[in-house]
């Protein structure tokens, strides 16, 4: 993209992070420029004549009109090549240990620094050949990186022609040419490790497909209540303390993806800190190697500065894309979009548009919509049969607590999963406190086969039962609660033991308990087969005359509750000594009323 | 810069409550401080807020009265800026940091901007070192950590200062040899309340070891914005320079938080909720966030602020923000200050966000996490006892509820409630609750694994002894 570079306008007007700037004659919309003597990284948001608006990433303080302004021609881009994983990135993608090492411990601005290291040398094993013709999205070699075999690609913007140099096998830093491909028009064009790619526009692939397949959380509530699949969407709202982040960190460490993208958008500083020190020393099963390996972390924390918040979930789901298109299965988690929305309003504002709900723009529908969208599970470019999924994850954090705000509602169309948190169960330490009478997964249907075929049980089936028990114990309850639940028949009361077994023995789920913090499918459908089984067990029971206080005081009932702490291992011969201690009991209380 | 320095103007345009609208001035910074001055003689402080070609819009700090068109503005090249030194210790401050306890000028070591900067991520260190405040509702079931922002969510009327004098008074980390400061920065408080801190504070020597930054309710308003940013720049300078661990008390930032309304209203922002800015969440956060432990650094920041909740109310926009950002809240109780229940903390909506990573084996005891949760859930069901009680009378409870009816009442009575010279050790706090555990049947004890009941529970702990007499029988 070359550009008249000599064009450098100057600075007219500063209003915190909006400046304005007259004579950048050519400049475009959505243009990265650099602001003042400090060069701080800005972007044309509106053009109004010769006036260009421009939204600075940076602090602005000290900046007086009359300084110079830059054109840079790009639009706001990612550098997507090796030396991503692993990595712990600022809103705009900028390393923030290289930036600790520069400035201390206080982040400062101005700081220039790529995302990916010049100095690292990657060992690139080619796997195409000169005179190979090659189309976007062929791949040229690969690089091993962290826990995965890194797909060195023709960049999704290169023109389709034929290989004319080819690097041998060997070490090259990420600027070294590694191929030339030449159009049929004679276009010479240099391939390194790395490209960019503007992070406002989703990265094209072949084919949408329907996503089929779950996105193994090993949290029970969600994998087996409100599942989300891979190149899913969904939304976790809820008030502070609710639960927002333990669940995605959960889902950043536990889900069987092959990528993780972790945004820390306008949220705490302890909670990236605290990812930072598991991260390294926490082990992926699938590949032995520490999770931080497959992670991408990116922390815009609440006291960094706002308007990068609005860039860092574009810059995120920008690399997810970059991964799912090497064929990989990537999850994007957001913590919280809601800051992000904050962010987006704060710039209007500033720019006197013309507020809607609760002083968001008009557009923010679509623009929530921008960012959901591009998660899915598609055929990736190039002449290759590869799948690849983004999953996303987002965090909402309604003000008050109130669901209906416009970021829950907006957000709320374009998720397939919903998990509503709910300040009521976070109160009785009932976690995840997702409510599983207010949230859905439109997904459940289509998974339906994917649980025979992969635990051999029909989850759904049990699902559909324990949502049976826990719908009707809710409205006893409501019952109990006037009369107290000594007024309530045995038959009822059975119900409001059956669901609390389902509740405490299944939904509540202690992410810092050793075992528990993750559950296999397998174990999730054994456990919950048998708390359903033990309702229609004891049921005859009730009917035949046993009284609720002797079925409550089985031992089996304490059994069945704590088999979720069981290790996996040890796991099914526990069930079948606490099934088989069920029917003593059972058969004795039987024949005891006989 | 040293050409643009002390540049002055006049040409004010318009005079509009804190904001002065000025022809455009070239050599204005944007968010550079100004010194106003009036013919005759008066002086007013002032910061940039747009810098421009064709305007410049300042905004004054502190009391706009006496302003009018006719004014000189001078433009002095810097940020709001905090001289700071160890000397403050033990001095008294405005809430914009100007001495007024009648002492020399502070000896400046350095000058820092009061915005301070945001602590690089991964530059943090994680939190996870308890603090021992000797009071059993905070030290068992909602933990204090070094390095932490927990603040206090209260009412008018409540005794949040007395809670907030007893931390200060009481707090430690066991087995450190202590670096301790308090950093107190009063946020349009009546005078009697900053006199109670000062004497506090005073009482058990604690005044030399402290600053204090005085805004008060009669002192202008627009100063409170500045307040809390003054505090928390001479307390990063004792923290990460001096290496002291520096309790910060902020305290109404209710009242910092109407400041913030009120100047943007007068800039005529779009609001928010309830009128207050848009923007609040990452002002606060600006704030909050100075709090913590650095990689390196010997010293922290503890963050300890309080604000009264308007009518009570957690889902009103300063609360709730506020829970957004801290690392989980202390809740007082008007239910519970009325029934004579000192420190009223109501347990159940509060919350330590870092306890979990600051007790236990090592820390405190192995035991800690489990007898917490226990009691949580045991109160909770006496809680919800106590509602059926309103509804159908006690007669109609079962005898599981009535054991926790009467739960409730001790757990409020002998592990919540101590006085406010009381100071218990981690362990005594343990004790009580074990002892308060012990009157429900072992079956109910479902948070507390069966290892740590066979150790720790008074029937089966020591040579044979039996627990405290009769307690088990309650629910016989
Ligand atoms: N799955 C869980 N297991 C155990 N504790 C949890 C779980 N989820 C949440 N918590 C508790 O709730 C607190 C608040 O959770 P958090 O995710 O930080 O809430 P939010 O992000 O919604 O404000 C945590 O500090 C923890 O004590
Ligand atoms: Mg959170």
């Amino acid at each position: 993209m070359a550009v008249e570079q000599e064009v450098t306008g100057v600075v007219s007007h500063i209003k915190g992070p909006i400046v304005v700037a007259d004579g950048m004659r050519g400049a475009r919309i959505r243009e990265i420029v650099l602001v003042g003597e400090e060069k701080l990284i800005g972007e044309i948001v509106r053009i109004e004549g010769n006036r260009t608006v421009i939204q600075v990433y940076e602090p602005t303080e000290g900046m007086r009109p009359g300084e110079p302004v830059e054109r840079t021609g790009e639009p706001l881009s990612a550098e997507l090549g090796p030396g991503l994983l692993g990595q712990v990135l600022d809103g705009l993608g900028r390393p923030l240990p290289k930036i600790a090492e520069m400035t201390g411990p206080f982040i400062t601005r101005g700081i220039k620094l790529p995302t990916l290291p010049r100095d690292v040398k990657w060992s690139f094993k080619p796997s195409a050949r000169v005179g190979d013709r090659v189309v976007p999205g062929d791949v040229l070699g690969t690089v091993p990186e962290g826990a995965v075999t890194h797909k060195i690609m023709v960049p999704p913007n290169a023109l389709p022609g034929r290989i004319v140099e080819m690097a041998p096998e060997g070490d090259y830093t990420v600027e070294e040419v590694i191929a030339v491909v030449e159009s049929a028009g004679g276009v010479r064009q240099e391939i390194k490790l790395y490209h960019k790619w503007p992070v406002r526009m989703p990265r094209p692939f072949r084919e949408k497909l329907e996503p089929t397949m779950l996105l193994v959380t090993g949290q029970r509530v969600i994998d087996t209540f409100f599942p989300i699949v891979k190149g899913g969407a969904s939304a976790i709202p809820g008030g502070f303390g609710t639960g927002k982040t333990v669940t995605l960190h959960q889902v950043s460490k536990w889900a069987d993806a092959d990528v993780v993208v972790y945004v820390g958008c306008g949220e705490r500083g302890n909670e990236m800190t605290d990812l930072l020190q598991h991260f390294p020393k926490l082990i992926d099963p699938k590949t032995g190697r520490p999770l931080l390996e497959r992670s991408v972390l990116i922390a815009n924390t609440s006291n960094m500065p706002v308007p990068a918040r609005e860039a860092s979930i574009f810059i995120g789901i920008t690399y997810a894309e970059y991964y799912r298109d090497m064929g990989l299965d990537v999850v994007l988690t957001a913590d919280s979009t809601s800051r992000w929305a904050e962010a987006l309003r704060e710039l209007s504002s500033r720019l006197e548009e013309i507020p809607s709900e609760r002083g968001f723009p008009a557009y923010l529908p679509d623009y929530i919509a921008s960012f959901y969208e591009r998660a899915g599970r598609i055929k990736v470019l190039g002449r290759r049969d590869e799948m690849g999924s983004v999953a996303v994850i987002g965090a909402v954090s309604p003000s008050g607590g109130d669901l209906n705000e416009p970021v829950t509602q907006h957000t709320m169309r374009y998720v397939g999963a919903f998990w509503a948190l709910d300040k009521d169960l976070a109160f009785k330490r009932h976690f995840p406190a997702i409510n599983w009478l207010k949230s859905f997964s439109k997904y459940v249907a289509e998974l339906k086969y994917w649980w025979i075929e992969n635990t051999g049980y029909d989850m759904m089936e049990y699902r559909e039962r324990a949502m049976e028990i826990l719908q009707k114990a809710s409205s006893l309850e409501e019952v109990a609660r006037v009369v107290g639940e000594a007024a309530l028949s045995d038959e009822n009361r059975l119900v409001l033991l059956a669901a609390e077994m389902i509740r405490e023995g299944f939904l509540v789920q202690n992410a810092y308990h050793e075992v528990d913090t993750y559950c296999s499918p397998k174990k999730q459908a054994m456990l919950l087969k048998a708390l359903v089984e033990f309702y229609d067990r004891a049921r005859p029971l009730v009917e035949a005359g046993v009284p609720m206080s002797s079925i409550r005081e089985m031992s089996s009932v304490g059994l069945l509750m704590r088999l979720k702490f069981v290790p996996e291992d040890e796991f099914e011969e526990a069930l079948k000594e606490a099934l088989t201690k069920l029917e003593t009991e059972a058969s004795m209380l039987m024949a005891e009323v006989r | 810069m040293a050409v643009i320095y002390g540049a002055t103007r006049k040409g004010i345009r318009l005079v509009k409550g804190p904001l002065l609208f000025m022809e455009g001035v070239l050599e204005a910074r944007f968010g550079e401080v100004v010194r106003i001055f009036s013919e005759e003689g008066r002086e007013w402080v002032g910061q940039v807020l747009e810098a421009g070609r064709e305007a410049t819009v300042i905004q004054v700090l502190g009391d706009t009265e006496g302003i009018d068109v006719g004014v000189i503005v001078k433009f002095t090249g810097e940020t709001l800026k905090l001289p700071v030194a160890e000397e403050m210790l033990g001095r008294v401050f405005s809430g914009s940091g100007v001495p007024i306890d009648g002492g020399p000028p502070v000896k400046a070591e350095d000058y820092r901007d009061i915005n301070g900067a945001p602590i690089n991520p991964t530059m943090r260190d994680y939190p996870d070192e308890f603090v021992e405040t000797g009071i059993s509702a905070i030290d068992g079931m909602l933990s204090l950590v070094r390095g932490q922002k927990l603040p206090i969510f209260s009412e008018s009327g409540l005794p949040h200062n007395q809670v907030a004098a007893q931390i200060a008074r009481q707090a430690v980390v066991p087995g450190k040899a202590e670096r301790f400061a308090i950093v107190f920065a009063a946020i349009g408080l009546k005078h009697d309340e900053v006199l109670y801190f000062r004497k506090q504070f005073e009482e058990f020597g604690a005044l030399s070891r402290s600053i204090l930054f005085l805004n008060l309710a009669n002192d202008p308003v627009i100063e409170r914005i500045m307040t809390p940013r003054v505090a928390l720049t001479a307390a990063e300078y004792l923290a990460f320079d001096l290496d002291m661990d520096v309790l910060v008390i902020l305290t109404d930032m209710t009242n910092y938080c109407e400041a913030l309304r009120e100047l943007s209203a007068a800039r005529e922002e779009v609001p928010s909720r309830k009128g207050y800015p848009g923007y609040m969440y990452s002002d606060l956060a600006s704030i909050y966030e100075r709090a913590g432990r650095i990689k390196g650094k010997a010293g922290s920041i503890t963050l300890m602020p309080i604000l009264t909740m308007p009518g009570g109310d957690l889902t009103h926009p300063i609360p709730d923000l506020t829970g957004y950002i801290t690392e989980g809240q202390i809740f007082l109780d008007y239910d519970l200050f009325n029934r004579g229940i000192y420190p009223p903390i109501n347990v159940l909506p509060s919350l330590s966000r870092l306890m979990k990573d600051g007790v236990g084996r090592g820390k405190t005891r192995e035991d800690h996490m489990e007898v917490s949760n226990q009691l949580y859930a045991s109160y909770r069901e006496g809680t919800k006892a106590r509602e059926l009680v309103q509804i159908i009378g006690e007669a109609g409870l079962s005898k599981r509820e009535r054991t926790y009816l009467r739960f409730a009442d001790r757990f409020e009575r002998e592990f919540v409630a101590q006085g406010f010279r009381e100071r218990r050790p981690i362990e005594e706090t343990l004790e009580i609750a074990w002892d308060l555990l012990a009157m429900l049947p072992e079956a109910e004890l479902t948070r507390i694994s069966d290892a740590t009941i066979a150790k720790y529970h008074p029937k089966h702990r020591g040579s044979g002894e039996e627990g405290p007499e009769g307690k088990t029988e309650i629910y016989a």
